[in-house]
């Protein structure tokens, strides 16, 4: 159990890093981010001008930066970001919410798709080290190297523009359908998704494969393999049962990071496809100067990466039982 | 210049072949500017040139304002060579500086510069990055190399500070301590040196890290796009619909120079942890008899286990794994 504790407090103190780095970075920027926000949207209402200046300081700030800091951390905890400011008067969060499920289930069912594919070929180049599809791993690396965005453009002109096979851009077709629990918008939504997810899973899988054949490679080469092996089972039952299971463990800590990145790691993507999720939601904050949004969508990815990695830590600790053998230990 | 040759000739052929493709870019930095045909920016308004096909005047074509690529191109490559080296040594410098620290000093500041380096781990880089780059919108290169530095050390120095662990209980190092070397000289002439294959492989990781980033963060406009990078060209050549027009002569090349650095610096890397680790090798000839496999038998499972996960991802999930996190040694505690 101390093993949760000290994990849960290392989270604890990540997220208060965060949120503490987000309230001093407007603060220490040169220039006056409030004032060129307010110079740039001048219909503000004095209401909206005040929440600003609660989210990053400037001359309009009231108080000692003490108690503007204890101000700040009671509309974090309330989950309370002010109105927007590019889209004034929507909430900061109704917008992060519209945004977050698009991302979510889109760059989440692709990770899942490109860690199982990606460990099962790992687990096979493994085994057969050396093998056809262990010397096909530089051409898959080339693939991995490859800028992601140019990839994915690459893709669309040819599978979306040239070939028609497949629609490009947005999360669904607005022109026919809307929104809503029904087929005819689930269906399109899943049409537009395939072509973000194969470039997400074509360059992401390398990654899964080359971490898997290296673990794998390690374990076969212990006692218990080889004692496996001579016992006279089945390759596929010593495969499965005995090697990868073992090698299994350390490629789930690294899923949990990738789901963690699940929110951020496909920012470019969602900008190249035009998807509507939190990728393009941060650029297009950023490049309209909407600063309490740019805010709001890096705390929202932080706790999203530590909720994640939290999850990870339980399902470890079910799952490995040497670190509660280690528990028991201490 | 033997001793050069002979660790050239023990170097596994992809770590070679990655070698020399990161040299051939690196050549391209120095001499690109001088050799380029034309000025980049140049818009040559002959209208026959614009997005004109290669040709023997404009070998690689020219862009939709009738600017050369091939110029682009070369002007492009040492900026973004530049960046990535620059981060690759400062965020270098900051690993070892505070692995190396964290392991020696031990007690409190162990404690207190793992913490910073785990937060640092799992506060995610890429949105922090685009935030402090909003701000700092249109202000030049400086603020991206700052600030991929900053993010880029913690992993590495996780990893550093992990080595320093186990070397620092050797007996060498003992045997200087106990003839009254001083703490620096150790560090510097014991502990460093034989951390230089580690170091390497982590300058490798961050100069990939910084190339793949600075190029991304370009692509989406948030860098300087008046001076020319290989992100900016492909920012120029997607916000002008190089590729539904056809202009695949302004598109491919930036993208596949992008690509070809990022292979060598993947294969260099890989070929580094083989040499480390005989076991990744793949295994042919006398390992495979009649057949049947034969598998060697670990020396030294402690490095294997560490140059096992010292890819990219490896290291970063290694570094930040559950198990090092357990394992963590409480202050002083390897000396008990």
């Amino acid at each position: 159990m101390s093993f949760i504790i000290r994990r849960l407090a290392f989270y604890l103190v990540a997220a208060w890093v965060a949120i503490t780095l987000n309230f001093f970075i407007p603060r220490a920027m040169p220039g006056n981010p409030v004032e060129s926000v307010i110079a740039k949207y001048p219909n503000l209402t004095p209401s909206a001008e005040k929440s600003l200046a609660l989210m990053l300081g400037g001359l309009l700030a009231k108080g000692s930066l003490w108690s503007q800091y204890v101000t700040y951390l009671g509309h974090v905890f309330t989950f309370n970001f002010g109105p927007d400011i590019a889209q004034f008067p929507t909430p900061v969060t109704t917008m992060i919410g519209q945004a977050l499920p698009w991302t979510l289930v889109l760059v989440g069912v692709a990770t899942i798709i490109s860690f199982f594919v990606g460990t099962t070929l790992g687990i096979l180049a493994g085994w057969r080290h050396g093998g056809w599809l262990d010397r096909s791993l530089p051409a898959l690396m080339f693939l991995q190297a490859v800028p992601y965005f140019f990839l994915a453009l690459v893709l669309v002109e040819v599978l979306g523009i040239e070939l028609h096979w497949l629609p490009v851009g947005q999360g669904y077709n607005g022109a026919t359908t809307s929104p809503g629990w029904h087929w005819a918008f689930i269906g399109s939504a899943v049409q537009h998704a395939i072509l973000p997810a194969l470039t997400i899973v074509l360059t992401s899988i390398a990654g899964w494969m080359l971490q898997m054949r290296n673990v794998m490679i390690t374990t076969i080469g212990e006692d218990y393999v080889v004692a496996a092996q001579a016992k006279g089972l089945s390759s596929r039952r010593v495969i499965y049962t005995y090697a990868a299971r073992n090698a299994l463990l350390p490629q789930l800590q690294a899923f949990g990071l990738a789901l963690g990145f699940v929110v951020s790691g496909a920012l470019v993507m969602e900008i190249v496809f035009a998807y509507p999720g939190i990728g393009l939601l941060l650029l297009n904050a950023v490049s309209s100067d909407d600063f309490p949004l740019m805010q709001a969508i890096f705390l929202v990815i932080t706790f999203a990466i530590l909720i994640a990695n939290l999850i990870i830590d339980f399902v470890i600790v079910f799952f490995d039982p040497r670190v509660r053998a280690r528990e028991v230990a201490r | 210049m033997t001793a050069v040759a002979g660790v050239w000739r023990n170097l596994p052929l992809k770590a070679k072949v990655g070698a020399v493709l990161f040299g051939v870019f690196v050549l391209a930095a120095i001499i690109g500017p001088q050799v380029a045909p034309y000025d980049p920016s140049y818009a040559n308004p002959d209208p026959s040139l614009l997005m004109a096909h290669p040709s023997a005047q404009h070998l690689l074509g020219t862009t939709q304002t009738g600017q050369d690529v091939l110029s682009q191109l070369l002007v492009g490559i040492r900026l973004t060579i530049e960046l990535a080296l620059l981060v690759g040594v400062i965020a270098g410098i900051l690993s070892v500086a505070v692995g190396v620290t964290s392991a020696f000093l031990g007690g409190v500041w162990d404690e207190f510069l793992s913490l910073v380096s785990n937060v640092f781990l799992v506060i995610p880089a890429l949105p922090l990055l685009i935030l402090l780059l909003g701000y700092l919108s249109g202000k030049g290169q400086l603020p991206t190399i700052i600030v991929l530095s900053v993010l880029g050390w913690p992993w590495g120095a996780r990893v550093i500070r992990a080595q320093t662990l186990t070397i620092r209980n050797r007996d060498f190092v003992a045997a200087a301590r106990e003839s009254g070397e001083k703490s620096w000289r150790i560090i510097t002439l014991d502990i460093i040196p034989n951390e230089i294959s580690l170091i390497a492989a982590n300058f490798v990781n961050t100069v990939l890290y910084a190339i793949g980033a600075s190029v991304a963060l370009a692509f989406v406009g948030l860098t300087d796009l008046n001076s020319w990078s290989l992100g900016t060209i492909l920012y120029w050549a997607e916000s002008q619909q190089a590729l539904s027009l056809g202009a695949w002569w302004w598109f491919v090349p930036p993208g596949l120079a992008v690509a070809l650095i990022g292979t060598s610096l993947v294969l260099l890397n890989t070929g580094i942890d083989e040499l480390g680790s005989p076991r990744l090798r793949a295994s042919r000839g006398a390992a495979k008899i009649a057949g049947h496999r034969i598998w060697a038998t670990d020396p030294t499972p402690v490095l294997a286990q560490l140059t096992a996960g010292r890819n990219r991802v490896g290291a970063f999930v290694h570094s930040f794994s559950r198990e090092s996190l357990l394992d963590e040694t409480p202050a002083g505690g390897e000396l008990r």
